[in-house]
């Protein structure tokens, strides 16, 4: 493992969870008033971000890329050419730094973390019954223990939204504690599925639970649901980090995932990180897209911020 | 195995990202200045017979943009002459529906001249274009589109009764949302059948000239709209003139009561739209993240310059630590400078004279005992800047807590029960507009039914909207803008 690994976000695994204080203010889970949150994640997103301030915003965000493959129809060929890709973004422009993680079903663990040997780029694969968690816990736990063992570095999990949305908050705490346990050295994503949630309220509700339980990161969606990532319930997840940091001094990490395509997009979502979370988050340790199609839009920008000309699709590789 | 560029292990682990917004200015050469601005008397532009004319300048450049006209006694009446004129001969007369269509048509050009309209708020009055583009310009579009629809259902605005128009409105407007408060002020006029001699405010008549070519444009009969530029000398004129059927004043407490004085006793009807001391009022329960966008929306929007703004907080004392501390926070991402940067939070104070009135109230403030707080942040060199400012530890007795400032400073006060909010909230002789922060319904309508003030925003903040009336209590004035009751302070119901 390189040493910048060790810096990610990354909560103790506690029997019985990660416990919050009981401070004056806690426990106060506190309420989200979605006509405001909506209108500020608006009002970011109209942030004019242009040269320089641009070229660093789409740099930093390819090192934040978790490549993305979640397919039925994934194949070891098809996630090999993912990992190179996610080595080398862009084989013409030597200076486009690797993506962050190549994100890939269980099965194909073992294939990326061959391909991505040294490279620095880190296996993320998600488990826990993905993309709708409706499992036995055991088998939950097992398949994180198997992925584990396959070599993956990131676990990305989903909660259980049945039992969340039946008021089960405990199961839901429960599960977390319990893959957390297993992960060991493994960072722990734990997938909200905001779109299933409902309301912002919940999404706070859940987010607290999640990070409560040992999440490193919160991740807002497997990308099977529409919406799946947004703009307000990013921000409304970012403002949940920012009350546990403001309370306890832990710095969680958050991923919006899914429905992300365009450069654009990515700088606006930047934008909310800065002004909500400060400079201390705009690192790929705590803040990640997961994304596919995202990556070679973000490429085509970069060329032609270099060379002041829009090159056609053609001239960026799929894979 | 491809080969593959390996990183080192020992590579230093990359740090945060140290990001600065490149400058995004919006482009100046939509707005064509020209030297000169004449009186906009009788549908054409004309010189001031005074022979005088002042500089208007950009307050965040202190460059001198223009020179405008300075109306005198004669000009007035002049004015007043060729208002009387087309109300009488024409306009007054005119069917509801074709009134209608001018407004309707004014509307859309203000809606397709918007980026000119917006570019030229900003750089005459200092607000930020994110403001004066998101907020100013459509707002006072959609009023001429709202009151437009009125002009031919005025009898279904006030069943049984016959409306009839007043004749001749006197309108004087302040700095603040310079086109906005024209549009406020015009469109209801028009609508109801009256035509008008509308006075902008000294520092910023760079809008209002430009709706002189608007009117033009949209072919509006010659005396319906007129435009009289000048100091409170021109203002005294326009008030003075016996010829004013109506008058129509939004701006400060002060000249309000000299207004009232001089009206009374004499047959012309009065609107005042005066200062404020708003309480925005957040209970523990509120959704704290939103609540701070609220107060900061509140308070600094428009740097404050606004006569409804949330100058007292009051905090309910269970959530004051982690309400500040956000609080604070905030205001330490909040970007002051350039008006036409599209980045920018809070812009230039309108004029020298005003941020002289903010220093010295802030010093009073830092006299009486008050804490300051100022985030740090780096003002350019000339223009007139004010740092968004928040004090803690004020007193219900003290001046910053009292008195009007119009800037980017809040006083931050607490409270334990209900009660004792609206006790609080009450205890000052304005009652223009408060806030409540709270997810508890009951307790929104328990708060509105005691609050003495004539617009309370329930979990929002200086949201204005055409359909809804606004206008206050007490020493904030009286009458109606916008929505239906918008339409009786121009009207003569039988």
């Amino acid at each position: 493992m390189p040493d910048y690994t060790r810096r990610v976000a990354k909560a103790p695994a506690l029997v019985g969870g990660f416990v919050l204080p009981s401070g004056p203010r806690l426990p106060r889970v506190g309420s989200v008033d979605a006509v405001a949150l909506e209108e500020r994640a608006a009002t970011l997103a109209k942030r004019s971000i242009k040269r320089e301030s641009k070229v660093q915003a789409l740099r930093l965000a390819v090192r934040m890329m978790d490549l993305t493959t979640l397919e039925g129809q994934d194949t070891p060929g098809k996630v090999a050419a993912l990992c190179s890709k996610a080595i080398r973004p862009d084989p013409v422009d030597r200076s486009v730094p690797s993506v962050a993680a190549v994100c890939v079903y269980p099965s194909l663990a073992g294939v990326a973390k061959e391909r991505l040997a040294g490279s620095g780029v880190r296996v993320a694969s998600v488990a826990t019954a993905f993309p709708s968690g409706q499992s036995p816990v055991e088998i939950k736990i097992a398949e994180t223990r198997a992925v584990v063992e396959l070599g993956a570095d990131e676990v990305d999990m989903v909660i259980d939204r049945g039992a969340f949305l039946s008021g089960r908050y405990a199961k839901v705490y429960d599960e977390i504690v319990r893959v957390k346990e297993v992960c060991g050295d493994a960072h722990l994503k734990v997938i909200l599925e905001t779109g299933e949630l409902g309301t912002y309220d919940n999404v706070r509700r859940a987010s607290l639970i999640a990070i409560a339980a040992g999440a490193d990161f919160i991740k807002t969606s497997t990308g099977k649901i529409n919406p799946a990532a947004t703009l307000p319930v990013t921000l409304c997840m970012m403002e949940v980090v920012r009350d546990v940091y403001a309370e306890t001094g832990r710095m969680v990490g958050i991923k919006p995932a899914g429905g992300i395509r365009v450069s654009k997009q990515a700088v606006q979502y930047l934008v909310v990180l800065y002004e909500t979370l400060g400079r201390e988050w705009m690192t790929p340790d705590l803040f990640r897209f997961g994304a596919s199609s995202l990556l070679n839009d973000v490429l085509m920008q970069l060329r032609k911020e270099k060379t002041g000309l829009y090159q056609s699709g053609d001239y960026f590789t799929i894979d | 195995m491809a080969q593959v560029e390996k990183r080192e292990s020992s590579a230093p682990a990359p740090a945060p990202l140290e990001w600065e917004y490149a400058p995004a200015p919006e482009a100046r050469d939509v707005v064509q200045l020209e030297e000169r601005y004449g009186l906009f008397v009788g549908g054409e532009i004309v010189q001031p017979q005074t022979g005088e004319w002042f500089a208007s300048i950009s307050p965040s450049t202190e460059e001198t943009l223009f020179e405008v006209a300075l109306a005198g006694e004669a000009d007035v009446d002049g004015a007043v002459g060729a208002a009387r004129d087309a109300y009488e001969n024409g306009w007054s007369g005119l069917a509801p529906s074709e009134r209608a269509k001018y407004l309707f048509r004014i509307a859309r050009i203000l809606q397709e001249r918007s980026r000119e309209l917006a570019v030229a708020e900003s750089l005459d009055g200092g607000k930020p274009i994110r403001e004066s583009r998101d907020v100013d310009i459509p707002l006072a579009a959609a009023h001429f589109f709202y009151y437009a629809g009125w002009a031919d259902k005025l009898e279904y605005a006030f069943p049984n009764r016959t409306p009839e128009p007043l004749g001749v409105a006197a309108q004087i407007i302040p700095w603040n949302f310079p086109l906005l408060m024209l549009a406020w002020k015009i469109a209801p006029a028009l609508a109801c059948g009256n035509t008008v001699v509308l006075k902008p405010a000294e520092t910023t008549p760079l809008t209002a000239m430009i709706f002189a070519d608007v009117c033009r444009q949209a072919e509006l009969p010659p005396g319906v709209v007129n435009l009289v530029t000048g100091d409170g000398t021109t203002g005294a004129h326009l008030v003075r003139h016996d010829g004013i059927d109506k008058l129509a004043f939004t701006g400060s407490t002060e000249v309000g009561k000299l207004i009232m004085r001089e009206l009374a006793g004499r047959d012309v009807r009065l609107t005042l739209e005066l200062g404020g001391k708003a309480a925005n009022i957040v209970f523990d329960d509120a959704a704290l993240d939103q609540a701070v966008e609220g107060i900061v929306n509140g308070i600094y929007f428009n740097q404050g310059h606004v006569c409804c703004a949330g100058s007292r907080l009051l905090v309910q004392e269970s959530i004051y630590e982690p309400l500040l501390e956000k609080l604070k926070r905030r205001l330490s991402t909040l970007r002051v400078g350039d008006p036409l940067d599209k980045n920018t939070d809070v812009g230039a104070i309108n004029s020298k004279a005003q941020l002289e009135k903010i220093r010295e109230l802030v010093a009073s403030g830092e006299d009486e005992g008050a804490e300051i707080f100022q985030p740090e942040c780096e003002l350019p060199e000339r223009g007139y800047w004010f740092v968004p400012t928040l004090f803690t530890n004020v007193a219900q007795s003290y001046r910053i807590a009292q008195e009007e400032i119009f800037g980017p400073v809040l006083s931050v006060l607490t409270f334990r029960t209900p009660e004792e909010a609206i006790e609080k909230a009450n205890n000052t002789p304005y009652g223009l507009s408060a806030g409540v922060w709270t997810e508890k319904g009951s307790r929104i309508l328990w708060m509105v039914e005691r609050l003495r003030a004539g617009v309370v925003w329930a979990n929002t903040f200086n949201r204005f909207d055409p359909t809804s009336p606004f206008g206050g209590y007490r020493e904030s004035g009286f009458g109606r803008e916008g929505g239906r009751h918008g339409l009786e302070p121009y009207l003569r119901l039988e």
